[in-house]
């Protein structure tokens, strides 16, 4: 096992583990805190593999604007502020929703799962990753993502470019305009 | 020149950044000081040390280091603790890939302007954990308002950096110095002007200041803050304006480039450093303070239409040429 190896188990359990106590933590703002140690030992995962960009485009999109936006909206909400009061705004964890996570984090695993397995087991491919070979670099990603993958890029940003549009109409509400 | 190993050069080159993140901030924080005084037609602490009372600083230091430390019983302990780390680490973490001359950085990375500009983004989240975890109304309005301007200012700060990342074609900090001519500062004029305003905005301070406007909400997210910790804060201000200052040095401002570049180039990045950080002093003591919609409004209204046109153009020279 070299040192790059033990660096990356540690992270993934780091990962693994912040991962579990922003799901089962009672305390809404604390999960949210749990997931920025998630996201940032992730991205440790994706440096110690090689991937630079992707790990820093995942801090500055993920910790940076996505986390922000959560603790922005969790404060418009009636969280406890501070130590608080938590027997009055417990996070909701009734059976319903139990379930509809259960089904949600299933569906996704065996799906990762099922790309993985095909993506690993297929030819030209091994279950070791050479993190020396250079193609985590910005140049390398640029090309790959905007000569091979553009059409899937652009489609995605047609979608936000929908979703943006929504959010105008649901905000300016259908009769006032 | 004697080969060293790598271990060693780890070493000193991660001492030397830390020793440039020690000082700095507390040069700026002096001048901003002495010159606000000065602007300001007053005089402020004058005997300490002798020289236009340069021991102040000490002895506020000292002032700081020797107060209790106090956490109020409705915050989050943990949570109200750890945030002026948050605040502060991720500026030391971004300082290290900002140049000073080529080979003069604490790590040269593929992409170091992705790095510094994702490792500041993190420091906000400092200022968030305080604003939730202190248990006061005021410090949770003030962290209201330090989400909603910082996810208003951050998109265009990151357009008007992506601007000159184009025109030199890297993300690579000394690349982009290298690439820098004299009529960048013309043609990228408009990305400029958005990253200083932007980046001064990121920072909360003076006309940006609405989180921690003191007539309103005391004193913000950092109300309940008191001793070593709110110092901390403070310093992590100051380190926000280093590293604001290098990187609009490295990118606008052609970092080490000037008269006899080769040899005193990292002399030449430390100047302009200074003198964009006096601009920053300069803009907070010249400018009332923003209104709310006036703060959101300049970012979204003026900020952002000025970066995407500056993108449009830099994308027009860049391909024509």
């Amino acid at each position: 096992m070299t040192a790059l190896d033990a660096l990356f188990i540690a992270l993934a359990v780091l990962a693994a583990g912040s991962g579990l106590l922003a799901v089962t933590s009672r305390q809404v703002v604390h999960a949210a805190l749990w997931l920025v140690v998630t996201l940032g030992t992730l991205a440790g995962c994706y440096l110690v593999l090689g991937a630079e960009v992707v790990a820093l485009v995942q801090l500055l999109v993920y910790v940076g604007a996505i986390v922000v936006l959560v603790l922005f909206a969790l404060m418009l909400t009636r969280a406890p502020i501070g130590t608080g009061d938590r027997s009055d705004h417990p996070i909701s964890h009734g059976l319903p929703q139990r379930i509809g996570a259960a089904v949600v984090g299933l569906g996704i695993t065996g799906l990762l799962a099922a790309v993985l397995l095909r993506a690993l087991s297929g030819p030209g491919f091994s279950t070791t990753i050479d993190v020396q070979r250079e193609r985590g670099g910005s140049g390398r990603v640029g090309e790959v993502l905007f000569a091979w993958w553009v059409l899937p890029f652009e489609l995605l940003s047609v979608l936000l470019l929908a979703a943006l549009v929504g959010a105008l109409a649901v905000s300016r509400g259908g009769d006032d305009r | 020149m004697t080969t060293v190993p790598d271990w060693l050069e780890v070493v000193l080159r991660a001492v030397a950044v830390l020793a440039a993140f020690l000082v700095l901030p507390l040069l700026v924080g002096q001048a901003e000081h002495k010159v606000m005084a000065h602007m300001q037609g007053r005089m402020g602490p004058m005997y300490a040390g002798g020289f236009h009372g340069w021991a102040q600083l000490v002895a506020d230091g000292v002032k700081f280091a020797q107060k209790e430390d106090v956490a109020p019983r409705a915050a989050d302990r943990a949570v109200f603790r750890l945030a002026p780390a948050v605040a502060l680490v991720p500026y030391l973490v971004a300082l290290t890939a900002i140049p000073l001359a080529p080979g003069v950085v604490g790590a040269d990375m593929d992409a170091g302007l992705l790095f510094v500009l994702a490792a500041s983004a993190v420091g906000v989240l400092g200022t968030l954990m305080a604003g939730w975890a202190s248990g006061n109304k005021y410090s949770l309005l003030g962290g209201l308002r330090t989400a909603a301007q910082l996810l208003s200012y951050e998109l265009p700060l990151v357009l008007a950096a992506t601007s000159v990342a184009m025109a030199a074609g890297t993300l690579n900090l000394t690349g982009i110095a290298d690439a820098w001519g004299p009529w960048w500062l013309a043609w990228q004029l408009p990305a400029a002007a958005v990253f200083l305003v932007a980046g001064v905005a990121e920072l909360q301070r003076p006309p940006f200041d609405m989180p921690i406007a003191d007539a309103e909400l005391v004193m913000g997210p950092y109300t309940e803050y008191g001793g070593l910790r709110f110092a901390l804060f403070l310093l992590a201000e100051y380190a926000g304006i280093v590293v604001l200052a290098g990187l609009f040095t490295v990118l606008f401002l052609g970092g080490w480039a000037g008269p006899f570049a080769h040899v005193v180039g990292w002399l030449w990045t430390l100047v302009k450093v200074f003198v964009v950080s006096v601009v920053v002093i300069w803009i907070r003591v010249a400018w009332p303070r923003l209104r709310e919609d006036q703060l959101q409004a300049l970012a979204w209204k003026v900020l952002v239409p000025v970066a995407l046109g500056q993108l449009v153009l830099t994308g027009v020279v860049v391909v024509a040429s």
